[in-house]
């Protein structure tokens, strides 16, 4: 460990020799030590080490010097003079000190980080750079108008999703988003991911959003509207969606040149909203998915995909039926086309998407016959970016219903969005339905106002493609 | 009885999906060919070139005009991620909102965070705008490790070649001395240029300019000019009516001419106030690429002195 810690000592102290050699290109002709490279390069890097120690000592030396004056001065002005030391030796505390660059010397870069932590001793501060990313996501939704279908509550915190995301080890990465409600906590994801695994494989093992199609995958912030398409709600188990403890198997897959072709196979437990339900241990559900994707030019691409998902519904629970017969399969394609010109990215774009959906549910029709429902819905979302911060969209809805599909829910959106900044969002949506009324047996009209306020604290989120 | 039949039919299921993954597409051997090296930005690009020379294929994710911030992770780039033997990124958290993603999901176990292809090239360059004491996002889009635009400095530019000389030689240490060759040339052609640069600069030394974003402070430090102001009221944060009226004053009492602004920003504001205060807007270049005729590092501060030059002169 000593070793570790001289080592890596000089790792450092190499760093800011670095940072402080000033190549000073004007003028002075001071050949680096690579310079005469033409000699045998063992003598080279010899002659190149002991320049460096050289550097070193006298680095050490000033270094002390100028922690002894910054010490005395201290009571001065602290906060300028440790700025002017951090500067110049470029090792800040807010940089991990991985930051040892492995280039520099034959070190392993994991290595000098466990050295270093341990060198500073001071673990409790220390620590800290250890912690995930943390983020919390804020969603304030407001509704006025009329629903008599599926009423939602006039003023909610809806939700509250806190993200922890961080590096677990050389091999792994983890992302945990756990989202509090109005109902509840519930871990929305949590899940680890394999990254270096041979053979090109993806594994993620843990609770996610299944890969199936586009709008189940992504969580309620970062969609384009306040609600979820209607088709969500009637066939792809509502706003949590196939949301489930299961494995997760990706690869890339070969495709004509420029084509972009990934094949995602997942296994879960089988219990997801009300669409799929695992009443014995065995009813694990399982969800395929391809995903074809293609640059149209460099600012336009085609993003095509082709989901299927199979599991076990609850329709034979409590029946004189096996409920073990009752299973749904799900279909569902998307296509996606975006256009975002480079060189104005952050004031123009466009995005029209379609989501197709099939679902095939078993269940006992009302003379209590088995039997099973083909119903088909869809969503049709367009958005486009004006300016720097105001986004309009629409959505057109169509929906038959899981249980009764020959009840056909129709609908639209206006959507209209602002960001103050990158982190926040304000968005108002108009929404109208023509919705099946099954207690009085006839369609009825939803007119309502939807507004949303988003804001985000802590890490910098990756930006959703 | 129920029980090992669903086991045994998930198992199937698991093989045969591991059976078409695995035999579908063999991974193409590359070992014997150039290493592959992706890079954030050109300008990281043009540095790996210099260095790598013909002994290395070398790629950028953003151009040249891209607002390197608001890059988009499409899926194209991983196909060239998954590739690759190096990645070189700037870091800082510039690439931030879309480099993990990529990285996590390029299957690529060389170039993950903190393996040996992984390549952070701001460990190797004199960071600008550190910041101090509390930071929060009242500032705007703040980088909490300092300004991620330190490669406008061509000390920088030579710092972090050095750096990628010592890890291509690393890499591939036959060829070891080809790159150290090709970096000393790179570091005698680039001190000629920059002196060449501060004397084409020098009758500037001083002058104030504005500029669009944060995206300057170390090619001002460099070439000795003095940024007193920014079309954004804080970084990230679109220009607004009472900054830019503040901005107007602010450039009339101290005699600004200059507005830079990068090629991504919109030029209706920077226009208007140049309008009203008799300066002089300038689109410079902040990266390789950023016009068809900028192939290179040196083209880079070639074309950005030139033009500033002009706009000093014309603004007098």
């Amino acid at each position: 460990m000593k070793r570790f810690s001289a080592v890596s000592l000089v790792v450092l102290f190499s760093v800011s020799a670095y940072a402080q050699e000033k190549p000073s290109i004007s003028g002075k002709q001071d050949v680096s030590p690579a310079g005469a490279a033409t000699i045998a390069p063992e003598e080279v890097r010899i002659r190149a080490l002991e320049e460096q120690v050289r550097t070193l000592a006298e680095e050490v030396a000033l270094l002390r010097g100028e922690l002894k004056t910054i010490r005395d001065t201290k009571s001065a002005d602290p906060a300028t003079g440790s700025r002017l030391l951090l500067a110049s030796t470029r090792m800040e505390p807010g940089v991990l000190p991985s930051s040892t660059p492995s280039t520099v010397a034959p070190v392993p870069a994991p290595e000098p980080q466990i050295a270093q932590t341990q060198t500073y001793g001071g673990a409790t501060s220390n620590a800290k750079l250890l912690n995930p990313d943390i983020s919390l996501i804020g969603d304030f939704i407001g509704t006025a108008g009329r629903n008599t279908i599926s009423p939602s509550r006039s003023l909610e915190l809806h939700e509250s999703e806190v993200g922890l995301q961080a590096i677990i080890d050389p091999y792994a990465r983890a992302d945990a988003f756990i989202s509090f409600g109005e109902e509840g906590v519930n871990v929305e994801e949590g899940y680890i991911t394999f990254t270096s695994l041979p053979a090109g494989l993806l594994l993620k093992v843990g609770k996610m959003r299944a890969e199936f199609g586009k709008v189940n995958t992504i969580h309620n912030h970062a969609l384009p509207f306040i609600d979820r398409p209607l088709v969500t709600n009637n066939l792809v188990g509502g706003e949590d969606g196939i949301d489930d403890a299961g494995i997760s198997l990706s690869r890339f897959l070969p495709a004509p040149k420029n084509w972009f072709l990934q094949g995602t196979a997942q296994v879960f437990r089988g219990d997801s909203s009300d669409v799929f339900t695992a009443n014995r241990r065995q009813d694990a559900s399982v969800v395929g998915h391809l995903r074809l994707y293609r640059d149209l030019g460099e600012s336009t691409n085609l993003d095509l995909g082709a989901s299927y998902a199979r599991g076990h519904n609850n329709a034979g629970v409590a029946t004189t039926f096996d409920p073990a017969n009752f299973l749904t399969n799900l279909y569902s394609a998307d296509a996606t086309l975006r256009w975002k010109p480079l060189r104005r990215a952050i004031y123009h774009s466009f995005l029209l998407r379609n989501e197709f959906f099939w679902s095939a549910r078993d269940q006992l029709s009302p003379l209590n016959v088995f039997q099973t429902q083909h119903a088909f819905g869809l969503y049709s979302d367009a958005e486009y970016r004006v300016n720097r911060r105001w986004t309009v969209g629409g959505r057109f809805d169509r929906s038959g219903r899981a249980t009764n599909a020959s009840l056909t829910d129709t609908g639209f959106s206006g959507i209209l969005t602002y960001w103050p900044s990158e982190f926040s969002q304000i968005r108002g949506q108009y929404r109208y339905g023509h919705l099946w009324d099954v207690p009085n047996d006839r369609f009825t009209n939803a007119n309502e106002f939807l507004f949303q306020f988003l804001f985000v604290m802590g890490a910098h989120g990756a930006h959703p493609f | 009885m129920r029980l090992t039949k669903m086991t045994t039919r998930i198992s199937a299921l698991l093989a045969a999906c591991a059976l078409i993954f695995t035999f579908v597409n063999p991974p193409a051997s590359r070992a014997d060919s150039k290493p592959h090296i992706m890079t954030a930005t050109t300008d990281l690009a043009a540095l790996a070139q210099e260095v790598g020379g013909e002994k290395v294929d070398v790629e950028s994710i953003a151009r040249g005009y891209q607002d390197p911030h608001f890059v988009e992770a499409k899926p194209s780039f991983l196909l060239k991620l998954r590739h690759a033997d190096l990645l070189i990124v700037v870091g800082l958290e510039l690439e931030i909102g879309w480099l993990p993603p990529l990285i996590s999901q390029s299957t690529n176990p060389k170039i993950q965070v903190g393996a040996p292809g992984y390549f952070d090239a701001s460990r190797f360059a004199k960071i600008l705008e550190i910041p101090t004491g509390q930071v929060t996002r009242a500032e705007g889009d703040v980088h909490p490790l300092g300004n991620p635009h330190y490669w406008l400095d061509p000390e920088n530019g030579l710092r972090i070649a050095k750096g990628i000389q010592n890890k291509l030689s690393e890499m591939r240490s036959g060829d070891s001395t080809y790159f150290a060759q090709r970096y000393d040339s790179f570091e005698q052609r680039l001190k000629q240029a920059d002196e060449k640069w501060l004397a084409e600069m020098k009758p500037y030394a001083g002058r104030k300019i504005v500029t669009y974003h944060r995206s300057w402070p170390n090619f001002a430090e460099h070439f000795h000019l003095d940024v007193v102001g920014y079309v954004e009221p804080r970084p990230g944060i679109p220009p607004s009516p009472q900054h830019t009226v503040e901005l107007i004053g602010q450039m009339k009492r101290d005699g600004v001419k200059v507005i830079v602004v990068e090629p991504y920003f919109d030029l209706k504001t920077p226009n208007a106030i140049a309008r009203d205060t008799g300066a002089q807007v300038v689109v410079l270049m902040p990266s390789v690429g950023g016009e068809k005729e900028i192939t290179d590092y040196f083209k880079l501060f070639d074309y950005d002195i030139a033009k500033l030059k002009q706009a000093f002169d014309t603004t007098k």
